[in-house]
Formats: C-alpha cells, structure tokens, sequence
C-alpha cells in the first residue's frame, strides 16, 4: 500500500461515495465534476504563472530584468494586468457581426481547454484515457482554426481578415506535419490512448530520443500551430498590426491571450508525453507520484525551449512559411511515418528496432538540413548578386 | 437505450433539409452545403444500422468513413470548381451561369 | 432516461441548425450553423458509440470541410450578401417536395418497417478491428479512396490555379 499512488488514492475516493450511498450515475456525475473543476482551475490559474514566466526569461535573454515592480520577482504582475484588461472599455465595432465576433474568443479558449481532458498528469492522473487520445487532441487542434477565421471574418476589418486568412492558411498547414509527427509514437506504441504511449516508454525509451527527427518536426509543427515567433506572421505588428485579434479589446482579447498561452502549456505535455515519456522516469514505481514532477520538469524544459526561440529568432515571410512546411516538413513527415512502420514490423528484437530508426532519423535529419541549408546559401547568393547590381550593399 | 427509429428519424429529417437546400439555393455553395448535410444524415443512418443490428461487424464504420473521405474529395473538387467559376464570371449563382461558351 | 434526454436535446439542435443553414440569407452564418450542426451530428455519433467516427467528424467535416467552405465564402466576397433573393424560382416547389419526402420517410421509419434489433455491446476492440478490415477486407474500397483523394488533391489545385498571365 502506497500512500502516495494517485491511483489508490481515486479508488479511496469513490469508495468514500459509494459510503454516502450515492447511485453509481451520480458518482461518475461528481468525479467528471470533480476532475473538470480541477483541471479548469489548473489551465486557467498555471497561465498567469506562464505569462510571468515568459516574461521574465524573454527579459533575461535579451539582457533586461523582466517585469519586478508588482509583488516579489514581478510574480504579481500578471494578475495586474489581468485587472487592467477587466476594467478596460469593452469595444464592439459598429459593423461587426455581433454574435459571431463575441463567440470567437470562447471557441478559442475551448477548443484549447477540451485538449487538457487526455493529458497524462501522473500514473493514473489522466481526465479520460481516451483508446483514440491522439485523434482527439488533432481533432480539437481544428476547431481552433475556426475561433481564429470567426474573429477575421467577424471584425469587419481588412486587416483581421488577412490576418484571419494567414491563421487558417499556416495552421491547415502545419497540421499536416503535426499529425504526421504524432502518428509515429502512435505507430510505434500500436495505441492511440496518451496513457498507453507513456507506458510504452517505460526504462527510457523515449521515442523522442528513438527519433529524434520526429521529436524535431512536431516541435517545428507546434510552434507554428501556436502561432509562436517564428511563425507569428499572423499577428505581424508591422504588416497587418494584430492579425485577426485587433478589434478585440479589455476581456475578449484576454481570452484569446489566455488560448494563446494555454495552447503553448499543452502543446509542451503532449510534446512530453509522446516524446520524452511523460510521467516516466526513474523510481517512478515505487512511488508513482514522482510521475507528476517528471511530467511537469519535461513540460517546463519544452516550455522554455519555445519562450527561448521566441526572444531569439526574426519572423520568416508568409511564402518562405509555406514553403517550409510543404516542401520540408510534409515529405520529411511522409518519410518518417513510412520508416516507423517498415522497422515496427521487422522481425528483430525491440532495441536492434530502436537502433535502427535512431540512426536512419539522423540521416534524414542531417539530409534535410543539408539540403535546406544549400538553398539558403544558394538563395543568399542570388540576393548578393542582384544588390550589387543595382548598387546596394 | 434510444430506440433505432429516433436515430433514422432524425437522419430523414436532416436529409429532406439538405435536400431542400440543394433544390432552393442559388449560390453554388450554399448548394454544396447542402449536399454535406446529406450525407451527413446517410452516415447517421449507417451507423445506426451498424449500431443495432451487427455491433460486432466492421462494415458499418468502414462504410461510414468511405462516406467522409468521398464527401471531403468532393468538396475540394467542388470549392475549387466554385472558385474558376468565380474567377471567371464574378458569379456563383447557379441560376446565372448558363452558357455553353463563358 | 438520461442518454433519451441527451438524445432529443442533440437532435433539436442539430436540425435547428440545419435548418439555419439552408435557410438564412448571410451565406457565412449559414457556414457557422453548418459546423454546429456537423458538431451535433458529431455528438449523436458518440451515442451511437462510434467515437472513432464521431473525431473523425470533427476533424475532417468542422477540420477541413467546413474551413474549405467558409474560406471559399470569403474568396468570393460581396456574393453573401447580395440584394437578389438567395433563393431560386423552384424553392416553393422544392419545399413542397421536401415536405412531402420528409414526411413519407418518417412515415416509412415509424410505421412500415420492424427492423430486427439486437442487443448487443459494441466489442471494446471495434477500432482494432476496425483497422484490420480497412487492411484486410476491404483493401480495395480503402485504396480506391485514397486514389480518389489524390485525384481530388491534383484537380483541385489544377482547377482553382491562377493562369500565369
């Protein structure tokens, strides 16, 4: 008996419901309750702590301190700035579509909330352990491309609209990769349930470490979906001034901010769950709750790897956006998921497997890089000859 | 458990509703979306028959998803169409594209 | 009691939806309510306990299909709201027919036929299987789709590519 296994801990708690004599519908009314309020409060109060964050390492990166004036290390300063965004004026332009643009800003939170139900916490700590986990999280992905063309379309604003438009055009094609990405932990686990992948990482065989150019693509998928700095032409101030959010103001741009950083936190635990093993870790089975420190370690070091190429990468133009993600990330996708299945199915023992797709992931790694790398230089090359031409340096 | 005539009712309501609005709309689109409710309701339909009489056998569900992959193809192929049309003539009415030679 | 209850809400929306759909004038709420009645469909695929189809739906229908239809709304602009009626000169006639189709099917669904029902429980492997039969049985169905969707693919951007001028 382990005091701290959060599995013994649920079977305690509904044996305490069954004690007040409650009937079985209502017990799975109250914990799906119960588990909806939890993680509610968690996504929605773990923001204000990720805005900090952010903040802070983006200030510290670029040489600054970050915000320190409300409350110790500036920790207060979100809730201030929530404050501020709630007694703001709340705007509505005259020529909007008024249902639509005010239904834009839940959808998004929504879509991004629904995704935290199939997220494995811990051993046992998971919402519900969906068998098509991984489907759902790509299908609940696509709503949120929806909240994003509402609020284009709903504005009445060209730039919204254009704005909305590079959403949907950068999102529907980073979507591609993305799942091609998932699916390989999801051909080599032979589950979709988020739990099952994780089990299947047990003794640090992350598939992240497995295949690493897998780990590599859904990292480059998930910043674009998240509309993060190297894709964040959608929100370009100098171009089209604040994508489809301009009209927004006070509470409903808060809660497109809000999707915003709820969408990096999970996309990091997904990252951590199908790649780097999620709660798995050492010592885990003897005390399982040390899956939830391990699961939120990995989470942060993605985390912070996003906040640290946004405060240090430039913004790439829409064509070079698209360029990359169909010409790149797709056929390299194609390859990677047709590799996974080959070696799955090859009769050899699981770790001559895992050391065959590591070392063919590198070479395609290394390929693609050189092959990218030669037509920036190429192209570097053409600019330098037309500036000389006509005489710029 | 919901009697199987409750599901195939609601599917036959759904199709007469997309089938009206394939006869009454004159944007090509709207049109389109028509057609999608359609087959929407014969995908219900499917699944309630896979549901109710053989739980146990695939075909329903592969069926199903045969539906979905023709109903995505067919929209590509149809919004692509819409969007020459359009190019061409500023036009998606149906009812005002009626030359044989644009 | 409960999952009947769940179903009529569902089913009310859904054809309420539907029916926004074919009937309002603005062709882009009429796509919104298309993507809420996709998610009503959606919701009455999961009572059936066919969750694969049901995220299925969403991510294809609300994914793909839906963003497709509103995006070409928006390239054709000006066309939504237009002074001309949105409907043509057949709609009294077709609604006529539909009314009478609608109400001759659900006379055939309530009256006419017993359907043979069995109870039985969906396997707890009906993915797997699921999956076995797209590869196993009908191969053939699958592969014609997938070419079906690559001719799709090709055309669509044959047809809808601009002429280099």
């Amino acid at each position: 008996m382990n005091p701290l296994d959060p599995r013994i801990l649920g079977e305690w708690w509904n044996t305490f419901l069954r004690g007040l004599g409650l009937a079985e519908g209502w017990i799975v009314f109250i914990n799906g309750l119960v588990v909806t309020l939890i993680l509610l409060g968690f996504g929605l109060t773990s923001v204000i702590f990720l805005i900090w964050l952010e903040r802070k390492f983006a200030g510290r990166i670029q040489d600054r301190l970050g915000p320190n004036r409300v409350g110790p290390y500036g920790l207060l300063q979100t809730v201030a700035d929530a404050l501020k965004l709630m007694t703001k004026e709340d705007i509505t332009p005259d020529n909007a579509e008024r249902v639509t643009y005010n239904l834009a800003p839940g959808l998004a939170v929504f879509a991004v909330l629904m995704l935290l139900v199939v997220i494995p916490f811990g051993p046992g700590l998971i919402g519900v352990d969906l068998n098509i986990g991984v489907l759902y999280i790509v299908a609940m992905g696509s709503i949120g491309i929806m909240a994003a063309l509402m609020a284009g379309w709903a504005s009445n604003n060209k730039y919204a609209l254009l704005g909305g438009f590079r959403t949907v055009a950068q999102l529907l094609s980073y979507e591609i990769p993305m799942v091609l990405a998932m699916s390989v932990p999801v051909l080599f686990a032979g589950t979709m349930s988020m739990h099952g992948i994780v089990e299947k990482q047990a003794r640090f065989q992350w598939f992240g470490l497995i295949m690493p150019a897998a780990f590599l693509l859904y990292i480059i998928s998930a910043l674009a979906e998240n509309e993060r700095t190297p894709f964040d032409l959608l929100e370009a101030e100098s171009e089209i001034v604040a994508g489809y959010h301009i009209e927004y103001s006070g509470m409903k741009f808060a809660w497109f901010f809000l999707a915003f950083f709820l969408n990096t936190l999970i996309l990091s635990a997904i990252a951590a769950t199908l790649f780097l093993g999620g709660w798995q870790g050492p010592f885990v089975e003897q005390v399982p709750i040390l899956g939830v420190f391990y699961f939120f370690i990995k989470t942060t070091a993605i985390l912070l790897f996003f906040m640290w190429v946004r405060a240090t990468f430039p913004r790439l133009r829409i064509d070079q956006m698209m360029a990359l993600a169909w010409k790149v990330l797709v056929p390299m996708g194609l390859v990677l998921v047709l590799l996974a299945a080959l070696v799955v199915k090859l009769p050899i023992p699981g770790l001559l497997q895992n050391l065959i797709l590591f070392v063919t992931n590198i070479a395609i790694l290394l390929f693609v890089l050189g092959a990218v790398g030669r037509h920036l230089r190429k192209e570097a090359e053409r600019y330098k000859v037309r500036y000389q031409v006509s005489g710029i340096r | 458990m919901i009697p199987l005539s409750w599901f195939l009712a609601v599917s036959a309501i759904l199709f007469v509703i997309g089938f009206f609005g394939v006869l009454s709309r004159r944007n090509a689109i709207a049109i389109l979306m028509g057609i999608e409710l359609m087959l929407n309701a014969v995908n219900i339909n499917v699944l309630a028959f896979w549901r109710y009489t053989q739980p146990e056998n695939p075909a329903g569900l592969v069926w199903a998803i045969i539906v979905i992959t023709v109903a995505a193809a067919e929209a590509a192929v149809g919004l692509a169409l819409f969007i020459a049309l359009y190019r061409l003539r500023t036009t998606v009415n149906i009812d005002e594209v009626d030359l044989l030679k644009g | 009691m409960v999952l009947q209850a769940i179903f009529i809400l569902v089913a009310l929306f859904t054809i309420g939806c539907a029916l926004m759909v074919v009937l309002h004038r603005n062709l882009f709420i009429s796509a919104l309510f298309l993507i809420a009645s996709f998610f009503g469909v959606a919701v009455i695929y999961v009572l059936l306990e066919a969750e694969f189809i049901a995220v299925a739906q969403i991510l294809i229908y609300i994914g793909a299909i839906a963003t497709l239809i509103v995006f070409a709304i928006m390239l054709s602009r000006g066309m939504m709201t237009g002074r001309t009626s949105p409907r043509n000169a057949q709609a009294l006639w077709a609604g006529l027919g539909s009314v009478i189709l609608g109400i001759a099917l659900l006379y055939v669904v309530a009256y006419r036929v017993q359907w043979p029902v069995v109870q039985k429980d969906v396997p707890a492997d009906a993915i797997a299987r699921l999956g076995s039969a797209l590869v196993g049985r009908y191969v053939i169905p699958f592969e014609v789709a997938s070419v079906l969707l690559l001719a799709a693919l090709i055309g669509a951007v044959m047809i809808a590519r601009e002429k280099e001028v």
